[in-house]
């Protein structure tokens, strides 16, 4: 149902093919200059936080990608809010197919798949540069961190999309949750606070979207100090945040009030 | 879902109450008081199979958030509600697969897409069959005429143009219930007969039950053989028209034309509402006897013509609408 709505909007999309074109395009130099950025950091310094360019750029690929595929899957329920706001929520809730995925696939273009290739480039050029300890362990953790990721950030989307039944106006403020997620898992946590940290591993469990599985992926330290099994809760992490996002959308459509008329 | 034996009312409501909080802030300070704002206060009623019924009542009187109840997208407060036997907000998804639901105040379909994309998706949402498809829509374009447009995007087409393409995406899937709100809203004269004639032959061919909200009273009078007028939140009658005209007792107009204007003329039990030269338009109660009044008036004036008016509906609503005759319902 997910594809057969996709396909038909991106069918839409594709009325106007220079638009599509040139916004996919855009969309990838835009992601494409994140890592240059990067880069031209470490052309004046060998070491960020203790980390090397190989490994800040195998945290950014990481959680690029995780962001970039679950921002095609359901970036688009940020528009929840606007479709409250005018009421047209009403048209969606009347369909036999969940608002979430209606929500999700409406303006569904390529141009979304323009965030993917930059991202796994950056990957690409990290991964052969990376002085791990290779084990069929580390090698296998490495897409389980991506799809993991993909997991969590999808629930936050759904998270965030849930509070605008509340907070009707709240786009802005439930963006720092996602755009802010995928910024912050970037770049190594150690470059910020300590309590920072603790709290983007426990409360909002960014820290599981790629950090603590590359402590594993790089057999580094923990700067908190948590157990081993931290690093393999990525799987236990993403099913949690898929519970408490669904739980939230539930609650949110329950109390939506709809508008006068 | 489906219970066994007799088949269940399409619509059975019981005590359906729907309340918001609203939250405002009192005086200067941050504080915010809650109030409760009562949409819908306690609604019951019941609609069969076959029915077409119209619920009417003033703006803001609760019509569109029983709507909303119906078709689940609002969770009832309190009491309980059954559409084709479903309980609409927690069966909302399989209950939408069984009824077809039309907003006149905004469209359906996708906006960019042709009416016939917008339609063949609603093929793929409802997973209608391909031949079933074929032959309704085949059925909907010959009945709605949608020929002419089915390639236009959705934003290019007329009001008109676009309640008929809206109509047809709630009945492709074959629905036992359509429910209606304000579909003739704006429309011209021909798309308002268009869409009402097809209304009629839908429920009286097809056999389906049809609720519509309207204000627009050709719709009631054309259309509805049953009435529900609900007003602040409550249920206010549930009939049909001839008895909404019986029961709220309205009075009727006895237009005189006298021989010479001259001042309102004085009779017991009688008021004059409106004059205009010698033409005087006196109110009589339904209880006063016409022929009594006429004979105490030809009396005492000279009179040149007379008319005897029945309350038409639109006055009948207004008096319900203001409260001016009390009324209780009955159980039909």
């Amino acid at each position: 149902m997910y594809a057969l709505l996709a396909w038909t909007w991106t069918r839409a999309a594709a009325q106007y093919p220079v638009s599509m074109l040139l916004l996919s395009l855009a969309t990838a130099v835009v992601g494409a200059l994140d890592a240059v950025g990067i880069m031209l950091l470490f052309a004046h310094t060998p070491r960020i936080a203790g980390f090397t360019a190989a490994e800040v750029l195998f945290l950014y690929g990481t959680s690029a990608l995780a962001f970039g595929i679950s921002d095609i899957l359901l970036g688009g329920a940020e528009r929840l809010g606007q479709h409250v706001r005018e009421g047209t929520l009403d048209a969606l809730l009347v369909r036999p197919v969940s608002p979430l995925v209606q929500i999700a696939t409406e303006d569904f273009s390529p141009r979304r798949f323009g965030k993917l290739l930059p991202a796994a480039l950056v990957l690409g050029l990290a991964l052969p540069r990376l002085d791990a300890p290779w084990t069929a362990g580390r090698v296998a953790m490495v897409p389980l961190m991506v799809a993991c990721g993909t997991v969590i950030f999808a629930g936050l989307w759904v998270l965030a999309a849930s509070l605008q039944f509340v907070l009707v106006d709240s786009h802005g403020a439930t963006k720092s949750l996602t755009y802010g997620g995928a910024f912050l898992t970037q770049y190594p946590l150690t470059l910020f606070a300590r309590d920072f940290v603790r709290g983007v591993t426990f409360a909002v469990p960014l820290a599981f979207v790629n950090w603590q599985p590359s402590l594993y992926v790089l057999d580094r330290p923990d700067p908190l100090g948590l157990p081993d099994a931290a690093r393999f809760a990525a799987p236990a992490v993403a099913a949690v945040v898929c519970a408490v996002a669904a739980v939230a959308w539930r609650t949110g459509l329950r109390h939506y009030r709809s508008t006068g008329s | 879902m489906g219970r066994s034996g007799t088949p269940p009312a399409m619509i059975e409501a019981v005590d359906v109450a729907k309340s918001f909080t609203l939250r405002r802030r009192a005086g200067r300070g941050p504080r915010r008081v809650r109030t409760t704002l009562s949409a819908v206060d306690g609604v019951s009623f019941t609609v069969g199979r076959g029915e077409f019924v119209g619920y009417l009542g003033p703006n803001g009187a609760g019509k569109s958030t029983t709507i909303k109840m119906l078709t689940g997208i609002l969770t009832p407060s309190s009491g309980t509600l059954r559409v084709c036997g479903m309980d609409p907000s927690r069966e909302r998804t399989a209950l939408a697969r069984r009824i077809g639901v039309v907003f006149g105040q905004r469209t359906t379909l996708w906006w960019d897409l042709p009416l016939r994309d917008s339609l063949t998706l609603i093929r793929r949402l409802y997973r209608v069959e391909a031949s079933a498809h074929r032959r309704r829509l085949a059925e909907l374009t010959a009945l709605l005429e949608l020929e002419p447009f089915l390639d236009t995007p959705v934003r290019q087409l007329s009001l008109g143009q676009r309640m008929r393409g809206d109509l047809a995406a709630a009945l492709l899937h074959g629905p036992e219930l359509l429910v209606l709100d304000e579909p003739t809203i704006g429309l011209d004269v021909v798309s308002k007969a268009t869409v009402r004639g097809f209304l009629e032959r839908l429920n009286a061919e097809r056999g389906t039950t049809i609720l519509l909200t309207t204000h627009d009273l050709g719709d009631i009078e054309r259309l509805c053989r049953r009435v529900l007028i609900v007003d602040h939140g409550r249920l206010a009658f549930d009939g049909d028209l001839a008895r909404l005209r019986q029961a709220v007792a309205a009075d009727r107009m006895l237009v005189v034309e006298l021989a010479r204007p001259g001042p309102p003329v004085e009779l017991d039990g009688i008021e004059v509402v409106r004059t205009e030269g010698p033409r005087q338009w006196l109110r009589l109660p339904r209880a006063a006897n016409a022929a009594a009044v006429v004979a105490g008036l030809a009396e005492r004036y000279e009179i040149s013509d007379i008319a005897l008016r029945e309350a038409d509906i639109e006055e009948v609503l207004a008096g319900l609408y203001r409260g001016d005759h009390a009324y209780t319902p009955t159980p039909p």
